[in-house]
């Protein structure tokens, strides 16, 4: 499907999505709470058929993070963006690694590093920073490493 | 670190691979569940060489912050320098000398030889045998010359720089070339007598770590493991980038979904780099070898994302721009994190021993997957 024709179909799916402009892929808004129910259906649904979640991240934007999803066919070969706004005092939003297996060590990444609650999560604990790390969240914006060789 | 060490109420014993382990190629830790010799349970601990890249790089402008890149797969550093490259292009919107083109091309093909051959003797000596080792190397050290000649170093070249290469080829560099692949073709028959076609070794292989197709693209899996299983995931057919829609190349895909299958992957991928090579070695166009670009990047607000073939799989570059000098928010998919993922899927159920020939097929790059 060409970039018009999912924006067609994702709006019927779900008629609360958002859409961005000037994108290098279609790049769609969701709120926290229906993303979930929209990435499985993209899962789903055959003539979609997003199989390859081929990166998941998140960005601190300081007054609130933003999940991104990219998605892929490798049946079509059509890409998308998943975006989603978190509050930044508790974000927190459902789990997509029932969906995509990748996404629970992706997933865990992201709890470390920015401190966002996946609900549902089998296993959200730390995966690169060492055990007995307690609350700093390194790649927020408001962390400061102490010891900063580059600084420039 | 771990306190779970010991024996599970089950009755299952708890032992650590690594962090200091030969088999694992780095400071990669796993703490496995066994039940006998049985695996029940992989997990992997990562981060004892994590430098937070990411991180590093939003203080970087966009010239400094490709440098770094090369010390993430260090294997594959043309190619994780080329992404950047391409990604910071692709937001400045230049176009790219032809000759400059080729080049970059010639070289992810010989970085992509040179991993496979390093994989290829690493491998062999986690299952025993240690003379691959130095067939392996003869080779890879010919590749070595020809990069320390024209980009000044045998490891982390930072060649790629936005606009093109950083310098033009030695005037060697050809004949060298040409000299490699001569030598290449007169010695790949003693790769697979000593070891392909090694009944021992296939036996250590054929059937182990199974991974199914569902299965590869669920957990992201790219590269050879994921081409092991029959997928087709190779970003230089699917999304072409430089040239590589101008030559011809199979893309290279195994049905045995075991580490058989994934080893044949890499061995026959050679084959398919060298043939890429001899069409580009003599049609190099004269010309720049590098656009002009302003001294200072800036790249306009917005998000760029790049995707390029390592000898490892699908690396992707994301960059989120904010319109200064440096990036606001930069984000790198490795391969060998997503591959190192589906290690669990892989294990449970088989011996302890099979381990090793798994973990070896996954060609894990530990820098690559902690950056």
């Amino acid at each position: 499907m060409n970039n018009e024709e999912l924006k067609i179909k994702i709006s019927e799916l779900l008629p609360t999505a958002t859409f961005e402009e000037g994108t290098q892929w279609l790049t769609i808004n969701v709120a926290p709470g229906d993303l979930h129910l929209l990435a499985t259906q993209l899962r789903q649904d055959t003539s979609l058929f997003f199989d390859y979640l081929f990166c998941l991240t998140c960005i601190d934007w300081k007054t609130h993070l933003t999940m991104v999803y990219h998605l892929d066919s490798t049946k079509f070969r059509h890409n998308i963006v998943l975006k989603s706004k978190l509050d930044i005092s508790s974000p927190a939003i459902d789990t997509v690694s029932d969906i995509w297996k990748t996404a629970n060590f992706h997933e865990r990444e992201v709890y470390e590093m920015f401190g966002v609650n996946f609900l549902g999560h089998p296993d959200l604990r730390l995966l690169i920073l060492p055990d007995g790390w307690e609350g700093k969240r390194p790649m927020l914006k408001s962390f400061e490493d102490p010891i900063n060789m580059i600084r420039l | 670190m771990v306190e779970e060490i010991g024996t599970t109420p089950e009755g299952d014993i708890i032992i650590n691979v690594g962090p200091q382990h030969p088999a694992t190629h780095g400071v990669l830790h796993l703490v496995i569940t066994i039940n006998g010799e049985t695996i029940k349970k992989v997990e992997p601990h990562l981060g004892y060489i994590h430098r937070s890249i990411e991180k590093m790089c939003e203080s970087l402008t966009y010239r400094q912050f490709i440098y770094v890149t090369s010390r993430m797969d260090y294997l594959s550093a043309h190619i994780n320098n080329h992404a950047c490259a391409l990604c910071v292009e692709k937001g400045l919107q230049i176009e790219i000398p032809s000759r400059a083109k080729v080049i970059r091309v010639i070289m992810d093909e010989l970085t992509r030889i040179a991993s496979h051959e390093l994989w290829w003797g690493a491998m062999a000596m986690d299952l025993g045998a240690f003379t691959p080792f130095f067939h392996a190397f003869r080779e890879r050290e010919t590749i070595n010359d020809i990069m320390e000649e024209t980009c000044g170093a045998r490891l982390t070249m930072n060649y790629m720089v936005p606009g093109g290469v950083m310098l033009d080829i030695h005037p060697n560099f050809q004949k060298r070339v040409k000299d490699f692949i001569t030598l290449y073709k007169s010695k790949i028959s003693e790769y697979d007598e000593l070891v392909t076609g090694n009944i021992i070794f296939q036996n250590r292989m054929k059937g182990v770590g199974y991974l199914s197709p569902e299965d590869a693209i669920s957990f992201g899996c790219t590269g050879p493991t994921a081409k092991g299983s029959g997928v087709s995931s190779d970003i230089r057919k699917l999304y072409p980038y430089e040239v590589y829609d101008q030559v011809q190349f199979d893309e290279v895909l195994e049905t045995g979904c075991d580490s058989f299958a994934r080893y044949m992957v890499r061995i026959r991928e050679m084959n398919q780099s060298i043939r890429i090579i001899e069409q580009l070695i003599d049609n190099i166009p004269e010309g720049d070898f590098q656009a002009k670009t302003k001294a200072v990047l800036k790249l306009p607000k917005g998000e760029f994302y790049q995707r390029v073939e390592t000898a490892r799989g699908e690396f992707g570059v994301y960059i989120v721009s904010e319109g200064g000098t440096t990036p606001y928010r930069i984000k790198f998919r490795s391969p060998g994190f997503s591959n190192l993922s589906a290690l669990d899927q892989m294990a449970r159920g088989s011996k302890l021993g099979d381990l090793v020939a798994m973990m070896g097929t996954l060609d894990l790059v530990i820098p690559d997957i902690d950056r």
